[in-house]
């Protein structure tokens, strides 16, 4: 089966999600790799979204983050304060699933502003629950497209903590999570190297070039010393990932947006 | 004890100019009705809390309500951007706005402090973030019993919240349920709180540990069916995803908005006539 290069990087995604582990979802691509993963490898995933709904199952991604679709296929739904207090910073999230307007090399994330802060060229969205997620969820899975102009060598601002000043800046900071293991993107797949946690390309995906991967990246990218090829999406991902969003189109009368 | 008033006589008993108002509604619930009856009043010089701007804020930011933005994340959820916010914020449109910019797990907690009657709230976040250092209200506090160094933030007070919510009683007492967000936080760290709501019924039927707001604890109920649309009310009616997507070019245009402004809220003398007029407009399309 031919798949396009987005569907490669929600397939290898969803793959990094074990069973049974307790995620906590961000809104757009990470909801989507992490619902994949649900109907796929993972069926005993357990999803927590920032807006209250515990085990949540949707049956169709959700366009906004508190969607009722997730409070209707939840265990059980709490108020925002208690997901925050009690189940993220309480210490149950294995895995945070993040995505980001931009990321440097030791995995920090940008989602405010492009530019000077007090004088944006771009203003973001902003924190929403990406920093506590990213300091407390045991790791970090991270999903973005890859371009020059989101793979920055300096990030204009830190919204969310990776690995800092890479070494052992993170623990140095007191955060209790290991920060992010992974970067997924369309083009590659990247993890910290031992030591220096800086970001470096452990897989690329079937048909890439290491020049497309450094072409699409805003610092000196280096590849770790065994580079495997990523698996190609099996029929089965690919059409339980189709599927996913053939429903959610007839669902929300459009495709589901990746903001 | 809450009064039933109209949404026209609570915001104009309970909302003052200057006051710090927060209208809350994660995703759901959002109260759609009362941001645009506080547009249709000219309030102004808000200070306006919430933890997701959404359309409400853009529009009341747009419409020159407000003097001050606090928040956590500011977007057209699943549609991109809120253009008005990012015009006040980059070109001081229509005014200059200042704004104070928490995290989610921040103003969260920073409710329940408020709720709880405690001056600011203590939580585990920020370390190696730049938000400390744009926002000189996030501080940090040492923990007397192990040492560990810890954020801290003001409680949120506001003078006004305003939340939807499905059904009250004819006494008053409210329940809501579905996506709860932090509405009840907000309600309670109030000193005055209105609420909108779907319908009122002789008896909420309300299961054991239902979200109930006894109506001793607000100000006024006000029945506004439809209230939060283009969000949603659980067991009444769906989030409206195609208004969301319809506002990004009123939203992107100066010109657009006002005239929308002008023609959608200060064109109409209530909600119930605004949404005649929003079908009205859907039909001849």
């Amino acid at each position: 089966m031919t798949y396009t290069t987005s569907e490669m990087m929600t397939v290898a995604a969803a793959r990094r999600l074990k069973n049974g582990s307790v995620c906590f979802v961000g809104i757009g691509l990470p909801s989507k790799a992490a619902n994949l993963a649900r109907l796929t490898s993972s069926p005993d995933v357990v999803l927590i979204y920032e807006s209250g709904p515990i085990g949540a199952k949707p049956n169709v991604l959700p366009l906004s983050i508190g969607d009722g679709e997730l409070a209707e296929t939840a265990d059980t739904v709490v108020s925002t304060s208690e997901i925050f207090r009690y189940w993220l910073q309480g210490g149950r999230v294995d895995v945070g699933f993040l995505g980001a307007a931009q990321v440097d090399r030791f995995g920090n994330i940008n989602t405010t502003v492009v530019g000077d802060y007090h004088n944006p060229k771009v203003r973001l969205p902003g924190a929403g629950g990406a920093p506590e997620i990213a300091g407390s969820a045991r790791e970090v899975l991270i999903i973005l497209k890859q371009s020059s102009r989101a793979f920055v060598n300096k990030l204009d601002f830190v919204t969310s903590v990776g690995h800092g000043e890479g070494g052992d800046s993170r623990k140095r900071l007191g955060l209790p999570g290991a920060g992010p293991v992974g970067i997924i993107t369309d083009l590659c797949i990247m993890e910290p190297e031992a030591g220096t946690n800086e970001f470096v390309v452990t897989a690329l995906h079937p048909g890439v070039t290491r020049e497309q991967v450094i072409a699409a990246t805003g610092w000196e990218l280096r590849f770790a010393d065994n580079v495997v090829v990523s698996e190609e999406p099996s029929e089965y991902e690919l059409s339980a990932l189709r599927d996913l969003e053939a429903r959610t189109a007839a669902a929300h009368g459009q495709a589901p947006g990746e903001a | 004890m809450a009064e039933i008033l109209s949404l026209h006589d609570a915001v104009k008993q309970f909302v003052n100019d200057g006051d710090t108002v927060a209208l809350e509604g994660f995703t759901h619930l959002i109260p759609t009705a009362a941001g645009h009856e506080i547009i249709r009043q000219r309030k102004k010089d808000l200070t306006l809390v919430r933890m997701t701007p959404d359309l409400i804020y853009d529009q009341l930011i747009g419409a020159g309500c407000a003097k001050k933005l606090i928040f956590s994340w500011g977007g057209n959820p699943g549609v991109g951007s809120l253009h008005r916010l990012r015009d006040a914020v980059e070109k001081q449109w229509p005014q200059p706005m200042e704004i104070e910019e928490h995290s989610h797990a921040d103003l969260a907690n920073a409710y329940v402090a408020g709720a709880s009657g405690l001056p600011f709230a203590v939580l585990r976040a920020y370390a190696g973030s730049d938000l400390p250092k744009v926002n000189p209200l996030i501080k940090s506090v040492t923990c007397p019993f192990t040492g560990e160094v810890l954020a801290a933030v003001p409680a949120v007070r506001p003078d006004v919240t305003v939340i939807h919510a499905q059904k009250a009683d004819r006494k008053g007492n409210v329940l809501l349920w579905g996506i709860l967000g932090v509405q009840k936080e907000a309600a309670l760290s109030a000193r005055r709180c209105i609420v909108t709501v779907e319908e009122i019924v002789d008896d909420l039927n309300a299961p054991m540990n239902a979200c109930v707001l006894p109506t001793w604890a607000l100000s006024a109920v006000c029945v506004v069916p439809g209230g939060a649309h283009p969000s949603y009310a659980h067991g009444y009616y769906e989030r409206d995803n195609r208004f969301y997507q319809a506002w990004d070019p009123i939203g992107r245009d100066r010109e657009a908005f006002s005239a929308w402004i002008d023609e959608y809220i200060h064109g109409t003398p209530d909600f119930s006539e605004f949404q005649s007029k929003l079908a009205r407009a859907s039909e001849a399309k």
